[in-house]
């Protein structure tokens, strides 16, 4: 199943990360008010790099990587930020010239592959279709020979008959794959993926991470891989962003976050999780009470009414800074000591996992 | 055929199924439908339920877990087989019979967004059951309800709105004082939690749980996450192709699984454990 034979994970080139993404803020005209979903999002990506950003449903993750592929552009909509790749700014290009961004060095692929699949067209004409729009000169014979590799490569069996298949005869799982082919169609650098396991079963599932990885590895392919799962992340993350209310909470490496988190939201998400290898407790740990509304944000710090350890200081706003000295990249929003945090983790028992080796 | 009942506890049986068919038929023809095929949905299953304990069903999509329990309860008329509720043969009865046993018998739904009426005030959904089954009315209803409003964690205040006003583990929690309005003896609960944030997920599992202890239901818990099964439930069944291939205590099940399916199900958990799960990589990538 494995895409391309293993090679060294491609590393960015001199200048600069391939995407970098600068004080991001998405906010919505609605009837209700004005809603800030993305407030003052920054992270880099680079080539050969899986970063996850998890969240819950209005923690501003999806918004955020819609927004780098344009797709949040709409006359109720306010953007702010920058967007970078290879330098070349996004935010500010016309619709046009966004177009040949997306496929051909941004691939998006969603949660839901039925919905986003067309379903009175074959597969295989999707695909040819996605190159030929980009690629005018390449023949549809050519382009149907690339469909079936494209296919193949993702780990579909007999691409040559399935080629011709509609969405419908596809399983969830062939069909995400599908979705997966077609965003490689064009040889992108970048892929954003948005909950792509969510509707699968774990079986399915796993291949579909394996997938993903290996196209990481084998191909250098960036990922953003958006999800609430952190059972995923663990599997195939390098880095990860946890995000709340719109606003990234800490940022650090994959074993940052697990083994040594100091936002006391990411203790209660690490908590909460149910874990087949470990003893089962009598009572799961629990954040009380549900994500705040945009529109009625808390002041101060917008996880302080769920917090057990709120202070004072909590109705400040806090800012995404590096706490820990000896780790100037693991940045959190919790204005508690590092000490502190270290003790209240562990004798709250919200961790779940053991003491960091 | 694994007999789920094998290890059974002190309470006593409240449910017996035995060999469960729910066949549904596939249709062909221009004027006069033929049945040319069947879906075999569930395909001769058996399991008991005893007083007081959880059973966990688990297995992929398309195993047939959902059209089980909706067999269970007559909302789907079984094929063949025989369902017994404290001792009574429920397979095969009329709406009419069974009127008295849906009072028992509750079910707790995936979606709480598509499962709540919306036009209705969340007093009407909890208390229409109380009016329809004549068990109270007026004053009484309504207190009924408030008591009930306030033991799945929501206010009385609650009373007079609509699910629209609801995030969605409040709405699971109005689903639930739904169910329990009757008092019923046996719940099921289909995916409960698997359309909730995480750390509302945690939330409703520990709220099934305290309302287990505390009014001494039985539960059929029937989810995808394993996880989450193993948690709440006594014993588990796992399913794949409509019949139950492995059966017992539900850690025994998921430290020392017997069958090959129910190996590979589990191991295509991911660990949320980074090392752990980089150790398990490494370990299935030795293996072959």
């Amino acid at each position: 199943m494995s895409v391309t034979p293993e090679t060294a994970p491609v590393t960015a080139g001199a200048g600069g990360p391939l995407l970098a993404v600068e004080n991001l803020r998405v906010g919505f005209a609605t009837e209700d008010g004005r809603v800030q979903a993305v407030d003052g999002v920054n992270f880099e990506l680079e080539a050969g790099e899986v970063l996850a950003i998890v969240g819950e449903s209005g923690s501003g993750k999806s918004v955020t990587a819609q927004t780098i592929i344009g797709l949040t552009r709409s006359p109720n909509s306010h953007i702010e930020g920058s967007v970078r790749l290879r330098g070349e700014e996004l935010t500010t290009q016309s619709e046009a010239q966004l177009q040949s961004v997306r496929g051909s060095q941004i691939a998006m692929i969603f949660q839901d592959p039925m919905t986003s699949l067309n379903p009175v067209y074959t597969v295989g004409r999707q695909i040819v279709e996605a190159i030929r729009a980009h690629h005018s000169q390449v023949g549809r014979k050519e382009a149907h020979a690339q469909a079936i590799e494209l296919l193949g490569a993702v780990g579909i069996p007999e691409p040559e008959r399935r080629v011709d298949d509609y969405p419908h005869e596809f399983s969830g799982g062939m069909r995400q794959r599908a979705m997966i082919a077609m965003g490689l169609a064009l040889e992108p650098s970048v892929l954003i993926a948005d909950e792509p396991t969510t509707a699968l079963d774990v079986t399915i599932q796993a291949q579909i991470l394996r997938l993903i990885q290996d196209l990481n590895r084998g191909r250098g392919l960036a990922t953003i891989l958006i999800t609430h799962d952190l059972g995923v992340v663990a599997e195939v993350a390098d880095r990860v962003l946890v995000m709340y209310a719109g606003k990234v909470v800490e940022q650090g490496t994959l074993d940052d976050i697990f083994y040594d988190p100091q936002h006391p939201y990411t203790w209660g998400l690490l908590g909460s999780l149910t874990r087949l290898d470990r003893p089962r407790p009598h009572r799961l740990p629990q954040i009380s009470g549900a994500p705040p509304s945009l529109l009625r944000l808390p002041s101060g710090c917008a996880f302080r009414p769920r917090c057990p350890h709120e202070f004072a200081e909590c109705k400040e706003v806090p800012g995404l800074l590096p706490r820990l000295p000896e780790d100037p990249n693991h940045l959190d929003r919790c204005q508690l000591t590092p000490e502190q945090k270290r003790r209240l983790r562990e004798v709250e028992g919200r961790i779940g996992l053991e003491e960091p080796a | 055929m694994t007999d789920a009942g094998a290890i059974s506890a002190s309470g006593g049986p409240l449910l017996e199924v035995t060999d469960l068919v729910k066949h549904f038929p596939i249709k062909s023809g221009l004027l006069v439908d033929r049945e040319v095929d069947q879906v075999r949905a569930v395909d001769g299953i058996s399991f008991i339920v005893n007083k007081g304990e959880t059973l966990g069903l688990v297995g992929e999509s398309g195993s047939g877990k959902s059209t089980a329990c909706r067999a269970v309860l007559q909302l789907l008329k079984p094929t063949s087989g025989s369902v017994r509720f404290e001792g009574q043969e429920i397979a095969g009865m009329g709406r009419r019979e069974l009127r008295p046993l849906r009072r028992e018998m509750q079910m707790i739904f995936q979606d709480p967004y598509a499962s709540l009426n919306p036009r209705k005030r969340v007093g009407q959904i909890v208390g229409d059951q109380l009016k329809v089954q004549k068990v109270a009315s007026g004053k009484e209803l309504r207190a009924r309800v408030e008591g009930l409003l306030d033991r799945v964690g929501l206010s009385p205040e609650h009373y007079n709105r609509f699910p629209h006003e609801f995030s969605g583990g409040q709405r699971q929690r109005i689903g639930i004082a739904r169910a329990l309005a009757l008092e019923p003896k046996l719940v099921f609960c289909d995916e409960p939690v698997s359309a909730l944030d995480v750390s509302i997920q945690a939330q409703i599992v520990n709220l099934l749980d305290d309302l287990q202890d505390e009014l001494g239901l039985t539960y059929v818990f029937v989810a995808h996450d394993i996880g989450v099964v193993r948690h709440i439930s006594d014993r588990i069944a796992v399913m794949n192709q409509g019949k139950i291939i492995e059966a017992g205590d539900a850690d025994q099940v998921c430290e020392h699984p017997r069958d090959d399916y129910t190996k590979k199900l589990l191991a295509a958990v991911p660990i949320p454990d980074p090392r752990e799960s980089r150790a398990r990589r490494d370990r299935t990538a030795s293996a072959g």
